[in-house]
């Protein structure tokens, strides 16, 4: 990136999307940069300069808030009415080693979600509206602030996760929850990855409202929660909602999951703090030169796929997500061509490949690259937003 | 109905050429999935919007994808519009044909491909109905859980096409937060595959955009959705008040404490009136709203929770509490409310409105739509799923007197606007098709509409697949 602008409203952002497309300049839209997309684009443009938070009534459970608004400011006012984003964003920071402040517009641009997305949906889950600027510098709104709605294509899907590729996304409206008023942990000691696959689909078989299910095995146990997690590998399940119904389905669960070994107990600080580390995959922002992937699988697939995997390389990784999300620290080369190559052996999914030492960035796709006929329809919905092909080129295909 | 929603002008060329394309259609279809014969073709000619009926040129059941693909490249090739069509339970006409295009129906796609427990997934075909997969999944402990009214005749694929929601999607979320992937066929016959069994696909959204389109972007003929395991069991409670007001302040304040309902239906005096009449519900006729709030869990989590939301009604001045102890009172308190639409049918022809509005807006909406009602000397009826401010007036007229017919359409464009006015949307879950298309720029602007017709584009640059529908037909090439 060669230069930087800071537009304060969006006036500023359009007359200079505009000009960007006269002159055929590529630019990459910016929150706070603590994702680090390795956009190629000459120019970036920071949303930082459009701040505030423009609605919320906490009755509605709606929020609208300008793109550059701090992710921090935007939880800070939904915690103080007892309300919470019920997608957890994830937190890049420490794996990444970035610096700078996450913003809401950011989280939506990149549909970051943590541990409850397995339940709760995903970031484009809760997005109900929003405002972007096309390559053309047309403004552009879609969806609203109602939580039900199917009024026309659904652009705010399509945005939500686009990466800065489609447009530039000025404000955002999405749906909050009632932060739950107890949350407990149970916690299954020594499974293998296998059994912990199988105890995980039971506990969300139950009506017991798991509201996260994450395996922990022994390699990285130790390195959450300071090491005061129990011995060996560790199955984790969440439970939140009123205090007596969390006691009772915690006991529910408990007697369904005896049979899979010794349980433990988390009670309201240690399991807010283990789902954070869970969420922002904590043990690996310590060795920040070793390549980190995300891989997102069918749940009952994680832990074969990191069986091949680890007759063929040496690899670390941990389970969110009943086991469809992995993970995946590898010790020395990504080894992109294998993992991709298990992955669709397996039965499909995808890998992205989040960090790694910038020479193998350049090499390696980050994204998973997609079959033709999806490659060419991405690439003509991309000139439908994007005709002068101006925002993050080839970024995501 | 006044007639008044014009049709694209059927493309003469392809008219002139019926009876080549039926030929053609013969070649590769078997003969039991092509019907041309005039009367055989008239139980396509409309769907749940009745008001409107066109004949298509013909009409395919493909038995696969292969089939599907097979129809598209021969309909893209040669120009030819494509319909396509699920149960034929569209609200809005999303699947009326018109003369010349070919329906490409789903319906003898019904297999269930895959059930998945411990996945939490089913894959099935695109024709299988909704009610379908809850009741394949359900002795293992598991259900479908967007349930729009039509569950029992609607498709998957319908309900891709569509979004569609229903009375418990406050807590559950609509057909785009529960869909994990499809195979879809694209205008030109290609077959691609969206998403799977892991919870988010890669690239651009393409789920996200398909779902909702209106069979506008390409014909889903596979799906694969998530499984949810079934709650110990659910209890409704059933609140009178004096006025709407308060029983919209209360839904509001429901939302707002941190229990989440499954569902908060609310019916208004003459809803009660009429589906009292005819299901003899319970119900208490001295109120002027009625909210029927349901809550899941254990029996203990369901009383907590009905003991709070009791609590809440008391505050906001509520009249009659009836609580049910037993399977049949909890029965008896959804008759009525699931009766309304064939209750309100016995009483007068009606058209039934979909739009969203914000909660804080309810109690206004309400007393406009009232006003606005009056102002036309008509009746109307609103049952509807207050937790997500999607209303549902029922407009009463009398369809065999066309001014009758011509003030209720009339009277239904303006509740609407009044719904997007009030910081709200034309519909929640029924769709545009070809009701609600031609109020689309009272809430895009052109600007918006333009950049949404050119995402289609890159999907069906010809405007072959349903052509008539969501998008206003003026200025669609500007």
């Amino acid at each position: 990136m060669t230069s930087q602008r800071f537009p304060a409203n969006l006036k500023e952002v359009v007359a200079i999307i505009r000009s960007a497309a006269e002159a055929g300049m590529s630019i990459a839209p910016q929150g706070g940069g603590t994702r680090a997309d390795h956009s190629v684009a000459e120019t970036a443009i920071s949303t930082t300069g459009l701040t505030g938070i423009t609605a919320y009534n906490p009755a509605e459970m709606v929020m609208t808030a300008q793109a550059g608004t701090p992710l921090s400011e935007v939880e800070a006012v939904l915690a103080a009415n007892g309300q919470m984003l019920a997608f957890e964003p994830m937190d890049h920071r420490p794996v990444l080693g970035t610096t700078g402040e996450p913003t809401i517009g950011g989280v939506f641009a990149a549909n970051v979600s943590g541990p409850r997305r397995l339940t709760a949906g995903a970031a484009r889950d809760s997005l109900l509206g929003i405002t972007f600027v096309n390559g053309l510098g047309d403004v552009v709104k879609a969806g609203g602030r109602v939580m039900k709605n199917v009024t026309g294509l659904d652009l705010v899907k399509l945005l939500a996760g686009s990466r800065g590729t489609l447009g530039f996304i000025t404000e955002v409206t999405f749906r909050v929850l009632p932060v739950p008023r107890a949350t407990e942990t149970v916690v299954i000691a020594g499974l293998d990855d296998a059994h912990a696959t199988a105890a995980m689909a039971t506990a969300m078989s139950l009506p017991v409202e798991v509201s996260g299910a994450a395996h922990l095995p022994f390699t990285v146990v130790g390195r959450f929660l300071s090491g005061a997690l129990p011995e060996g590998a560790a199955t984790v399940f969440r439970l939140e909602g009123l205090p007596h119904s969390v006691a009772a389905r915690t006991e529910k669960l408990t007697a369904a999951l005896s049979a899979f070994g010794p349980i433990h107990w988390l009670g309201e600080p240690e399991s807010h703090v283990l789902w954070r580390e869970i969420r922002d995959a904590t043990p690996y922002a310590s060795a920040r030169a070793k390549p980190l992937w995300r891989v997102s699988v069918a749940p009952t697939a994680g832990h074969q796929l990191m069986n091949a995997l680890r007759l063929h390389t040496g690899v670390d990784a941990f389970y969110d997500w009943q086991g469809g999300l992995i993970w995946l620290q590898m010790e020395a080369d990504p080894e992109a061509d294998f993992l991709r190559r298990a992955i669709k052996q397996l039965g499909g999914g995808h890998a992205t490949l989040v960090r790694a030492p910038k020479h193998l960035r350049k090499a390696i796709p980050a994204f998973e690259p997609e079959s033709p006929a999806v490659a060419a329809l991405s690439a003509r919905i991309k000139a439908s937003l994007d005709p002068h092909g101006i925002f993050n080129p080839g970024l995501m295909g | 109905m006044s007639g008044a929603i014009e049709f694209l002008e059927p493309r003469a060329d392809v008219i002139e050429r019926r009876k080549t394309i039926i030929e053609d259609l013969a070649d590769f279809l078997p003969p039991d999935a092509l019907i041309h014969e005039p009367r055989r073709l008239v139980p396509f000619e409309t769907d749940g919007f009745i008001s409107y009926r066109r004949l298509p040129l013909a009409v395919v059941l493909p038995r696969n994808t292969a089939e599907v693909a097979a129809v598209m490249k021969y309909c893209h090739r040669y120009g030819v519009p494509v319909v396509p069509r699920g149960a034929g339970t569209s609200l809005s006409g999303g699947a009326i044909p018109q003369e010349d295009a070919v329906v490409l129906c789903l319906s003898a796609m019904s297999r269930i491909l895959d059930l998945d427990y411990a996945n939490r997934t089913a894959t099935v075909e695109a024709g299988v109905t909704n009610l379908a997969i809850s009741d394949a999944a359900g002795p293992e402990g598991y259900f479908y859980a967007p349930d729009p009214s039509s569950q029992l005749a609607c498709t998957i694929g319908g309900n891709i096409g569509m979004n569609s929601g229903g009375a418990h999607c406050l807590k559950y979320g609509v057909t785009t937060n529960n869909l994990l992937g499809v195979r879809m066929v694209l205008v030109d016959g290609t077959v691609i595959d969206v998403g799977g069994k892991a919870l988010d696909a890669p690239g651009l959204d393409l789920l996200g955009l398909i779902c909702g389109s209106e069979g506008q972007l390409g014909i889903v003929t596979e799906a694969t959705v998530r499984l949810i395991a079934k709650p110990e069991g659910a209890r409704p409670v059933l609140f009178g008040f004096d006025t709407s007001e308060e029983a919209g302040a209360c839904v509001a304040d429901i939302i707002g404490s941190g229990i989440v309902p499954v569902a908060i239906e609310f019916m208004d005096k003459p809803a009660i009136d009429i589906c009292e009449a005819f299901a003899q519900a319970g119900y208490p006729l001295d109120v002027a709203a009625l909210l029927i709030v349901e809550v899941e869990g254990s029996e203990d989590d369901m009383d907590a929770m009905l003991k709070s939301i009791v609590e809440i009604a008391r505050r906001h001045g509520v009249k009659v509490v009836r609580e049910c102890q037993s399977a049949m009172e909890a029965a008896a308190i959804w008759k009525g409310r699931k009766s309304a639409f064939g209750a309100t049918g016995r009483v007068a022809d009606y058209i039934c409105m979909d739009g969203t509005v914000p909660l804080s807006q309810l109690p206004y909406v309400l007393k406009r739509t009232a006003e606005i009602i009056d102002s036309y000397g008509l009746r109307v009826a609103n049952v509807f799923h207050a937790g997500d401010g999607n209303m549902h007036p029922l407009i009463l007229y009398n369809a065999n007197d066309p001014q009758d017919a011509a003030k209720a359409e009339a009277a239904g464009m303006d509740i609407l606007r009044l719904c997007v006015d009030a910081g709200g949307c034309l519909t929640g879950e029924h769709g545009v098709g070809i009701e609600k298309r031609d109020l689309m720029r009272h809430q895009y602007t052109e600007v918006d509409l333009r950049q949404q017709m050119a995402v289609r584009a890159a999907f069906d640059a010809q405007w072959l697949l349903n052509p008539s529908k969501v998008f206003p037909l003026e200025g669609r090439d500007a």
